[in-house]
């Protein structure tokens, strides 16, 4: 293997962040390297230092404008943990409800808007029949929705008068023709008008948690001890708008994006089949959507926390946060050869550059993101994560769920390992949230239609260290705090996309998104779609990833594990 | 009133005379063509029309503006941001993003919405810098890191900085807008330490641009300000700041649904508490209304369905500049601050202690805004007779002004 063809992707859009991936191709245009690299950094826990800590929540959420509310919630909880307050019932329900919404709204949008034109090409779907195209829906949904020939005649309608304009707008230079496409005419038509529906589907959900959480994005109603919406919880015609938004954004979701992946998962299966994207063979989450009013760990979830090795089904190992560490070799930050756990970092900035003409200098130092491993090892975090951990431990719901997709589509157990596999799995996964809402929903109102209408627990501010973790829409996310004197003296964020786009480390490990760019074969080295498809199956959202800890390289004291 | 209603019309008679591009219809055939009837559209402009703080008078003449324009080609660029400006615009209702960019402005490069990745991406903004010189609005969204030479931030195979890219696309830029309060202030990668040595847009390329600040920007702000350009074809009325005046001219304050209950001396005390099942001022939780400019209480978000106050939580302020550092801790008044700060200290605790104190921009110590209402200030624009030539275009001071 001489030369070898390296193709650059900068900026990977359709994600959330600045985000850089470079390949190289054998001649046979398979990928042989793969380099996964942020472009940005902010430095957002450096300015967290030395603020009022009930302020935790509205500063660190500005680490991501997508999954806004999960670093809200998140960073309160640390919190909440340091000063050792349980929020009251209705507060952990608001936040679940709070939470749901997020997930939703993030799963949609990401499936719709910033993945399903790796899949889908809206231009050939101008050659579609209508009315053929009505028929085929039926062949994934009893029900399908917002489908009509007359509906699918005005898609087409909207959508070549913007090609005929000339001005392509968003569509402008997609790898459109490209022959990694599958699907017929119809069902590009199919996607196409649900990534239109979807537009609108996003936003009632967006209304859903401004209900509750006064505004979408970055929501502000999440305080430490509680929630401060007590208002709109004690009003029936508040928690009927919430509720009846959600159960539209589900009705969505089990007539559209539902079947959508039936058709995907049919349409692609070869690809399944053949586990393209497969990547790290190790999998974590640490859980969310608490259903009892304990302290983490103790109580009982609606995801499951734990952790898969080697891709070996039959065991989940109790997730050990004292495992976590976080690795600089190849990230531009000072550091000590190998990892060492978050609080024992020191982390200093150390920007080495580019090579001259713009490329990564890969034997180097060469991205923002660090390396977080769990026992030395990079996991993959993510809804395919919280699938298999949950179904290999032997939870009902989501074993429920999966069969479900594997009798209506002939997959194979072993398919759930590649990019098709990860992209179901989120699908999966906002299905059983818009379920289990209702529910949530119904234990309010009993709460406070019994009279307890509790939101808050009042505390006292003092010195403490504490730390949350727990699933956000992308993968395993924490955050740990360290208060003294009425500030905070410590902040550290370990992030999904940080696990899912980290660097190579000091063993030479790649990261998942780099494992699973590996023997991935190219049809067009000049349009990298397949590229695009697995970078865009893990949802990656590089503004969360993209951080520092202390740049005076300050030590802090490591934290007790509970449990 | 009535003369400036007269200078429109003779501004879109002379539109009207100009041939559409052949194989173009306007925005209102293709409007209609979707589905929409002439009633949708008559509601839509009524609303855009009171949102741009206009008088009814207007209403015909917003709606005949819509028929003659055509697409106007935007380009979005991320900086040090969080999205959360781009996630705020994909919530926009009136009109929805669809007919945003299908019908009424092309996105021609947007990171997170495009198509296009990698050397497509590149080669399609190359295209239209050029294509589209002098015609394109500019929209940055995220604060510029001007540290270790701007490389915080890199875009592109080459490795350009965020600066030398925001500086090409501005260039030649019709209008640039600084979306949210990190292109339009730094916001909070600017916040102390500041670890990267961000600022905003305007600020970092020494330029004028039009601020639609927000943490993030309402989506009405963002489409609002943009159809002011589609439609009016020039800049809106600015405030000190650059802020469009028919969004950031009034206080949070001034129109706040809780209003009646600070004159009336009652406060939320605890998060929970029964003032707070009431819907009492939560100005001691420390609500930073008083301070901000914004219309957050006059359309709320996500389409008027709730807003941070409504929900029970104090605005923190984040339309302003610098709001991080000088607005927090947010869950106490700044006149219990034990340290001083730019808004002055002293007049808070004044207000605290006496319920009925009725707070004023002057006496709250902040920057003061040139005019107290949107309204007299859209009666005396630089309003260019021709039409054709774009007015009001220099903010009436300018960044480094400000300081």
């Amino acid at each position: 293997m001489a030369t070898l063809k390296r193709v650059t992707i900068d900026p990977v859009t359709r994600i959330e962040g600045h985000l850089r991936i470079e390949v190289d191709l054998d001649a046979d245009n398979v990928v042989r390297e793969a380099y996964s690299s942020s472009t940005l950094f902010r430095g957002i826990e450096l300015v967290l230092k030395n603020r009022d800590p009930r302020d935790a929540g509205l500063l660190a959420q500005r680490i991501c404008g997508v999954c806004t509310y999960s670093h809200l919630e998140r960073a309160t909880e640390a919190v909440e943990a340091a000063l050792g307050i349980q929020v009251p019932p209705n507060a952990r329900i608001l936040r679940n409800l709070l939470h749901a919404a997020t997930f939703m709204h993030d799963h949609v949008v990401h499936f719709y808007h910033l993945h399903a034109m790796d899949w889908f090409d809206p231009v050939a779907a101008l050659q579609a029949s209508p009315a053929k195209a009505a028929a085929e829906a039926l062949h994934y949904a009893d029900t399908p929705y917002n489908t009509s020939e007359a509906t699918y005649r005005a898609v087409q309608a909207r959508i070549k008068q913007v090609v005929d304009s000339g001005q392509l707008g968003p569509f402008a230079n997609g790898f459109w023709g490209h022959p990694a496409y599958r699907l017929t005419p119809e069902q590009n038509l199919i996607l196409l008008s649900h990534y239109l529906d979807a537009l609108n589907v996003q936003r009632i959900i967006a209304q859903a948690q401004a209900v509750f959480g006064g505004k979408n994005p970055h929501p502000q109603t999440v305080v430490v001890g509680g929630v401060a919406s007590v208002m709109d919880m004690e009003d029936p015609s508040r928690v009927g708008e919430f509720l009846y938004k959600m159960k539209s954004a589900g009705q969505f979701v089990s007539q559209a994006y539902l079947p959508d992946l039936r058709l995907l998962g049919q349409a692609y299966k070869e690809e399944a089949a053949a586990g393209i994207g497969n990547g790290v063979p190790n999998f974590m989450d640490y859980g969310g959507f608490p259903l009892e009013d304990l302290p983490w760990p103790q109580a009982r979830e609606l995801f499951v926390k734990g952790v898969i090795l080697n891709r070996d089904l039959s065991r989940v190992h109790p997730l050990d946060p004292a495992k976590i560490t976080e690795d600089v070799t190849h990230a531009w930050y000072q550091g000590p050869e190998k990892g060492l756990p978050p609080f024992d970092e020191e982390t200093l900035p150390h920007y080495t550059g580019l090579e001259p003409d713009g490329q990564l200098q890969r034997s180097g130092k060469y991205s923002w993101i660090k390396a977080p491993r769990y026992d030395g090892k990079p996991m993959e975090g993510g809804p395919l994560a919280r699938l298999l951990i949950a179904t290999a431990a032997g939870d009902e719901a989501f074993i429920r769920l999966k069969q479900q997709f594997e009798r209506d589509t002939g997959w194979e157990p072993s398919y759930w390992f590649s990019t098709v596999g990860r992209t179901v799995a989120r699908g999966l996964e906002t299905a059983l949230l818009a379920e289990a809402v209702p529910g949530w929903v119904n234990e309010l109102v009993e709460n406070v239609s019994r009279g307890q209408t509790e939101t808050y627990r009042p505390y006292e501010l003092k010195d403490g260290e504490g730390f949350a973790l727990g699933a956000a829409p992308r993968g395993a996310l924490g955050h740990w705090v360290k208060i003294k004197d009425g500030k905070i003296a410590g902040y550290q964020a370990v992030v999904p996309s940080t696990w899912n786009a980290s660097p190579r480390d000091h063993l030479g490990q790649l990261g998942p998104y780099e494992a699973a760019l590996i023997h991935t074969r190219l049809a067009k080295p000049d349009q990298p779609l397949e590229v695009l498809r697995t970078i865009h199956s893990f949802d990656p959202c590089i503004a969360c990833a993209v951080h520092v800890i202390d740049a005076e390289g300050q030590e802090l004291a490591q934290f007790e594990v509970r449990g | 009133m009535e003369e400036i209603a007269e200078q429109v019309d003779r501004r879109l008679d002379l539109l009207e005379q100009v041939e559409p591009q052949p194989g173009r219809g306007s925005i209102l055939d293709r409007l209609f063509s979707t589905g929409l009837t002439r009633r949708d559209f008559m509601r839509w402009s009524s609303m855009m029309t009171a949102a741009l703080m206009l008088p009814p008078i207007f209403e015909p003449r917003v709606a005949r503006a819509a028929t003659l324009s055509t697409r106007l080609p935007v380009v979005w660029i991320n900086l040090a941001d969080c999205d959360g400006n781009t996630e705020s615009l994909l919530r926009t209702a009136d009109p929805d993003f669809a007919t945003v960019i299908l019908d009424t402005i092309s996105l021609e490069y947007n990171e997170t919405v495009m198509a296009a990745a990698g050397e497509a991406a590149e080669a399609h903004l190359d295209e239209i810098l050029e294509k589209e010189r002098g015609n394109y609005v500019a929209m940055f969204e995220g604060a510029l890191p001007t540290g270790l030479g701007g490389a915080y931030l890199t875009i592109g195979s080459k490795g350009e900085t965020g600066l030398a890219l925001a500086r090409r696309v501005a260039s030649g830029a019709k209008a640039v807008m600084a979306v949210g309060t990190c292109a339009t202030f730094g916001g909070i990668p600017a916040a102390a330490p500041n670890p990267t040595g961000a600022k905003g847009v305007g600020e970092a390329l020494g330029i004028p641009v039009i601020n639609i600040s927000g943490c993030p920007a309402n989506a009405t702000n963002i489409v609002g300000t943009l159809l002011d350009v589609v439609m009016f074809g020039r800049m809106p009325a600015l405030d000190q700041y650059s802020r469009p005046l028919w969004a950031y001219g009034r206080r949070i304050h001034d129109n706040c649904e809780r209003r009646g209950h600070f004159d009336a001396g009652e406060y939320v005390l605890q998060w929970g508490d029964a003032g707070a099942e009431q819907g009492w001022c939560l100005f001691k939780m420390g609500c930073k209304g008083p301070y901000t400019f914004n219309n957050c209480s006059l359309i709320r978000w996500n389409q008027g369905t709730s807003w941070p106050i409504r929900a029970g939580h104090g605005c923190i302020g984040c339309s302003e500049p610098d709001f991080w550092d000088s607005m927090a801790p947010y869950e106490q008044p700044l006149g219990e601050k034990v340290y001083g700060s730019a808004l002055g200290i002293g007049i808070d605790a004044k207000a605290n202690t006496v319920g009925e104190w009725a707070l004023g921009a002057a006496a709250a110590g902040i920057a003061v805004h040139a005019a107290a209402t949107a309204v007299r200030n859209r009666l005396t624009p630089a309003w260019n007779e021709a039409g054709s030539e774009p007015a009001g275009q220099e903010p009436s001071v300018s960044p480094k002004e400000r300081e």
